[in-house]
């Protein structure tokens, strides 16, 4: 079963990329999810791999994943490696005026789980659907508050610039 | 395997240790004794089907029943795993458990998915249950998902592999208690679970669930019918329980389970105690055993706080 929405975020896309490739960002903006933890030498991009778990119903699913496509700054895809069946996807599109259309696609299952696993999938989708929604506007408040305090402080520093010269 | 054999072994996993029921009434000796032999049949059958084989676990079976699992979990027992990460990432752990819900035990499947979906099928991981459980039809399903028979062979076999083991020292005494001690916490002295982490040198980590006591009505273990017909000796069952549930109503040894009733499960996962560590070089068996239930007995009663209403939770 796959899952995608999209959010309009206020900064462009290599603001966006720069937030969603940092492991660390994902505890913050990632809703539902109890653990994001890198796993070996390498942080992000290719091949780099994560023990991640998101809790849905009576249980935190999920397993290691590994980033499969690194495309900076437009395309980001993992897969699972142990755990369910698990593909996500980072779209991130420039719009006008520097800003960037981003959008979450998410793919779960168990493979040979039959009719059980097809119906867990159907009962799941509504919670994950909630997440996946709110993961992306809090992805985007991070952003934008991230940016708008960058812009503060840009400004901040031409005034006592201004008034030092 | 022979019944001595069967009772050897409940003796060396300490349920040899469980408090003395009152001496039974000698009424329906004759009944007794017929039951009794028939019982003992039934322990050989029984013996003959244990044979512990930890490769019997199949992850790949567990993986693709997890979604069943998974919805029997959440819909039907609206489960709740609390503080998984207390258990060690790897190496061999003893989990040690309360026990609630009768011949079903809800409080295990809550458990088993969550562990298995925290740390991966790939993680080994083993739970000691009764002969009777084990040598049942279902029990070929629970083999898959490393269910063993309780012996400290058993588990000595598992944690020398590297295993999270899963023991409920209460077992039968504990699961059958009635609906009105819900909330204590149970094991009936039996101390088999501290040997068996000192003899292995593993950590004790508690797990601690609310709720099971509430999928039916428990009237009482019938511990005293249970002896005066020899199946303490011959099954190693101490009790013979009374319930009220679907769909038998009045249902008496819960020997083909029982539908449960939807109640909410709670379980939270306690920080791991190293008994050595604690206690020293050779601990004092009673004060650990006082010092583990109390821990349990505490966090069972703070779950047992945020209920509201039974069943509802």
């Amino acid at each position: 079963m796959r899952i995608a929405e999209s959010v309009e975020v206020s900064a462009p896309p290599e603001a966006v990329w720069e937030y969603i490739a940092e492991p660390e960002n994902y505890l913050r903006f990632m809703s539902g999810v109890t653990r994001w933890e890198v796993q070996g030498d390498k942080r992000s991009g290719l091949g780099a791999r994560c023990r991640m778990l998101l809790r849905v119903g009576a249980a935190e699913v999920g397993g290691l994943i590994e980033w499969v496509e690194w495309s900076e700054p437009r395309d980001m895809a993992w897969t699972s490696v142990t755990g369910v069946d698990q593909r996500g996807r980072w779209r991130i599109r420039p719009l006008e005026r520097e800003r960037s259309r981003v959008e979450l696609r998410y793919a779960y299952g168990v493979a040979g789980a039959g009719i059980f696993g097809w119906i867990a999938e159907k009962v799941a989708a509504p919670t994950l659907r909630r997440h996946i929604r709110r993961t992306l506007h809090q992805l985007k408040r991070q952003i934008e508050h991230e940016r708008l305090r960058a812009e503060a402080e840009r400004r901040k520093k031409a005034r006592e610039g201004a008034t030092t010269a | 395997m022979e019944t001595s054999t069967l009772a050897e072994q409940a003796k060396q996993n300490g349920h040899g240790e469980g408090p003395a029921p009152a001496a039974e009434e000698s009424a329906g000796a004759g009944l007794g004794s017929m039951l009794g032999r028939a019982a003992g049949a039934i322990g050989r059958q029984i013996g003959s089907r244990l044979t512990a084989d930890l490769d019997d676990r199949d992850p790949d079976y567990i993986r693709e029943n997890l979604p069943f699992v998974w919805l029997l979990s959440s819909l039907w027992f609206r489960g709740e795993v609390r503080n998984l990460g207390n258990i060690p990432e790897d190496g061999p752990v003893l989990m040690v458990g309360n026990h609630s819900g009768g011949n079903v035990t809800p409080d295990t499947h809550v458990l088993t998915l969550a562990f298995s979906t925290y740390f991966g099928v790939e993680r080994p991981f083993y739970q000691l249950a009764h002969n009777l459980v084990v040598a049942s039809p279902i029990g070929q399903i629970l083999r898959k998902y490393g269910t063993v028979p309780a012996s400290h062979e058993n588990a000595e076999l598992a944690l020398n592999r590297g295993a999270a083991v899963l023991v409920y020292p209460g077992g039968d005494w504990e699961v059958h208690r009635s609906s009105w001690a819900r909330n204590t916490v149970d094991f009936g002295g039996r101390k088999g679970f501290l040997r068996l982490a000192l003899k292995n040198d593993v950590p004790i980590v508690p797990v601690v669930s609310a709720g099971g006591q509430e999928t039916a009505l428990f009237l009482g273990r019938g511990n005293r019918l249970a002896k005066g017909l020899g199946l303490d000796r011959l099954l190693r069952l101490k009790v013979l329980p009374v319930s009220i549930g679907p769909p038998w109503g009045l249902n008496v040894g819960d020997f083909l389970g029982h539908l449960p009733l939807p109640a909410k499960l709670t379980t939270e996962v306690l920080p791991p105690i190293d008994l050595r560590e604690q206690f020293g070089a050779e601990p004092d068996l009673d004060e650990a055993y006082d010092y583990v239930t109390r821990l349990m007995q505490d966090a069972l009663d703070a779950l047992a706080a945020e209920r509201r209403f039974p069943v509802i939770g």
